[in-house]
């Protein structure tokens, strides 16, 4: 659907974006990951076209993008708000006919989304009158008004109470699944998982990881488990000598809970083989590495001494 | 084109509709017109009695002395120096002191009051004192006082241009007419053009900016806006002139009614108080009061729908120039108070065209004059001045227009390209090389 190609941009002598290239497949959901100035909303304001590429291309369904795209295109910016005096109504109208929807066709779907989430009686208000909350909402359905069949969201949960973030989240899954591709940023690597089928991890104007996030995390896995068991721990970790180390063990009411870590070429089933006998087996578990962990390993092996600044937003 | 079309209405509805609008709408007129009517009525009035008391030791005063019922003054002679604690105590206000033996090469006399009397009544009781004095004075020198009055007319100097000897040549008061124009050209440019700043730095810091340029180009929303604001100035002004007109003609008339006189307005205090003025600014000499005969003359010699058109050129190239450049500066700062330093070389050129446009009102043809209608910063106001004049060779003026359509072309492609960039910076201190470095960033 969405192909960057070699996609590069500076800034004087600052390099925002080094040679990027990545897909965005069709009709799924794809994660921009990254820490704070990695060079995320560049990327996506050429993506957007609202700055150009130094070198390299974007390409909308294997033809470079054009300006008629952007009306195909709907985008939250991570620096989003409404004009204060305007009210509500008027102005998702005038943000919809921008876009290039006839004012009657803009005014029936703007009907539609107010009943549906529920506010109507905002449509004279003016935007300083709502909370910030709702203006974020307001925001977000003048960004999927016009049917985009692209939606790029620039850190999309920030600013918005736990309610509120399940309702953007839960309707940005219900668009994916009528077909709109959807590439959004985030900090939020719970949603990460949550939500993305894909993503792409920049870290200094580099793309450092990118493609499926099951594959990813898999290939991340290091072989650690969780074991669930009845029995003498001691009998665990004789098992284990040879085959692998035992990360933790801990007594929870009835079974102990287990962490192991398995060499690199053993088997899990070799091991339980071994185990069997010794213990009470309750309930063995792949422990899969978490997006948080993966992100905060890949760039602390990028940039060292910046991780800890780059993960506290 | 479509979508500019949306931004120039979003721009000049919300405006129109600001309750700011229809105020400064109709109080606009009102203060104008308030201003002038005060001035002319408050001016008038006298707030208490004046009794002069005339200490006229020599007996110079041949004639009775004219009281003044409209600035409630009455004169009062006597022949005996007065005590000051007598003057205090008695019911006059003001003693004037003719000075004993200074009549025969310099008269002069002080005034002492107790309240401060107006510079209108000063002035009356000065005129009525001299008119009074000449005629003692003329029998001492023993001349006749009618031969001294024929002697005494004053040289009427008629002015022709050369290239219409039919007519009398009105030139300072074309030039008068000129700078007023070309006054009113800098505060409507400067006016409409920090409107756009601000509407600029308002879409910045509600941060609606980037949802905006993600639909439209960042060029189609500065232009969107440039030209809204223009016609919100352009309704502004109409309804002004309107509403000025209405206000005179009504306003004009209800002081007829109330017995307010003009021409004694004239007589009385204007003229002194015009001609100091214009003695002041050295413009016009000889500004005998004008009459309406003569204003019509003037205004027959302005070539209206010329200056009109000028006016109306010139408007929207300065307007053009200054507002785009004031749009860049309102895209690079973050709030007001970062301007002032941007704010500063702008401005700069429009208060140095209002010195220029002073100076061609003293000598149109003025080298400044000539190199300050040309150059765009400072044409559109001194431009102005001297198509009301009549003195433009049409070269020059054709000249000037296009220097300054050059001028904004550029103006607004050097401001596009800061635009674009300075609306997307958040949170920078940004330098004069910053800006620099902005405008050379590819697209």
């Amino acid at each position: 659907m969405l192909r960057i190609e070699k996609v590069s941009k500076r800034f004087g002598a600052f390099t925002a974006l080094d040679g990027i290239t990545m897909e965005v497949p069709a009709g799924q959901v794809f994660g921009l990951l990254g820490p704070n100035g990695a060079g995320k909303t560049t990327l996506i304001r050429i993506i957007t076209r609202i700055t150009g590429p130094d070198e390299g291309r974007v390409l909308l369904d294997g033809h470079e993008m054009g300006p008629d795209d952007v009306a195909r295109m709907g985008y939250l910016p991570e620096e989003r708000g409404l004009y204060k005096k305007m009210k509500v109504g008027e102005q998702a109208l005038y943000l919809a006919q921008l876009k290039g929807m006839r004012k009657a066709e803009a005014q029936k779907r703007l009907k539609a989304w107010f009943e549906r989430w529920e506010m109507s009686t905002w449509w004279n208000k003016k935007v300083e009158e709502l909370s910030k909350g709702m203006a974020q909402k307001v925001q977000f359905i003048t960004t999927v008004l016009h049917e985009p069949r692209l939606l790029i969201l620039d850190e999309p949960f920030s600013g918005f109470d736990p309610i509120n973030a399940e309702l953007i989240r839960s309707e940005i899954l219900r668009l994916r699944d009528a077909g709109v591709t959807v590439m959004l940023s985030t900090h939020s690597m719970p949603s990460v998982e949550e939500l993305c089928d894909h993503i792409g991890l920049i870290d200094k104007a580099k793309l450092m990881l990118h493609g499926n996030v099951r594959e990813i995390r898999r290939r991340y896995a290091d072989n650690t488990y969780r074991i669930e068991f009845k029995g003498n721990k001691v009998a665990l970790a004789n098992a284990l000598a040879f085959t692998g180390e035992l990360l933790d063990v801990q007594e929870n009411g009835e079974y102990n809970h287990a962490r192991v870590r398995l060499a690199k070429d053993a088997k899990l089933n070799d091991v339980l083989r071994q185990l069997l006998p010794s213990i009470e087996l309750h309930g063995v578990q792949e422990e899969v590495p978490r997006m948080h962990d993966i992100f905060i390993k890949v760039v602390s092996e990028h940039e060292p001494e910046e991780v800890a600044a780059g993960m506290t937003e | 084109m479509n979508k500019i079309r949306l931004i120039i209405w979003r721009e000049f509805i919300t405006r129109v509709r600001k309750p700011s609008f229809l105020i400064m709408t109709i109080l606009g007129p009102l203060l104008i017109t308030g201003a002038i009517l005060a001035m002319a009525w408050i001016g008038m009035q006298e707030s208490v009695d004046h009794k002069v008391l005339v200490i006229d030791t020599e007996g110079l005063i041949g004639r009775k002395l004219e009281d003044s019922e409209p600035l409630r003054l009455t004169f009062y002679k006597d022949g005996a120096l007065w005590t000051d604690s007598a003057f205090k105590e008695s019911p006059y206000t003001i003693q004037v002191r003719l000075i004993e033996g200074s009549i025969t090469d310099n008269p002069r006399a002080d005034l002492i009051y107790k309240t401060k009397p107006s510079e209108f009544a000063k002035q009356y009781i000065s005129t009525e004192l001299e008119k009074s004095l000449e005629i003692s004075k003329l029998q001492r020198e023993g001349i006749d006082r009618e031969a001294y009055a024929r002697v005494r007319k004053p040289l009427d100097l008629t002015m022709y241009d050369v290239k219409d000897l039919g007519k009398e040549s009105f030139a300072d008061e074309k030039a008068m007419i000129g700078f007023f124009f070309g006054y009113f050209m800098f505060i409507f440019i400067f006016m409409y053009g920090v409107q756009v700043m601000r509407g600029v730095m308002e879409e910045k810091q509600n941060r609606i900016v980037e949802v905006l340029i993600s639909s439209v180009r960042p060029f189609q929303l500065m232009m969107g806006k440039i030209v809204g604001v223009a016609m919100v100035g352009f309704t502004q002004f109409m309804l002004w002139i309107g509403i000025t007109l209405v206000m005179v003609v009504v306003g004009m008339s209800v002081l007829a009614a109330s017995k307010f006189d003009p021409a004694m307005l004239a007589e009385n205090g204007m003229t002194a108080q015009m001609q100091q003025q214009l003695a002041q600014q050295g413009a016009a000499a000889q500004a005998s009061p004008v009459d309406a005969d003569k204003l019509s003359e003037i205004i027959a010699q302005v070539n209206i729908p010329l200056v009109l058109a000028v006016f109306a050129f010139f408007f929207v190239g300065g307007y053009l120039l200054y507002s785009s450049l004031l749009a860049a500066i309102g895209s690079a700062v973050d709030s007001e108070t970062d301007t002032q330093q941007f704010m500063f070389p702008v401005t700069i050129p429009m208060i140095v065209a209002i010195f220029i446009a002073q100076l061609a009102v003293l000598n149109s043809e003025s080298p400044a004059v000539l190199w300050g209608s040309m150059i765009p910063f400072t044409a559109p106001i001194v431009m102005m001045v001297r198509v009301v004049m009549g003195t433009v060779p049409m070269w020059q003026l054709l000249l000037s227009m296009a220097l300054l359509v050059l001028t904004f072309i550029g103006s607004v492609w050097l401001a596009g390209r800061i635009y674009r960039t300075g609306i997307l910076m958040y949170g920078k201190k940004v330098s004069w090389k910053e800006l620099g470095r902005w405008m050379m960033y590819k697209g």
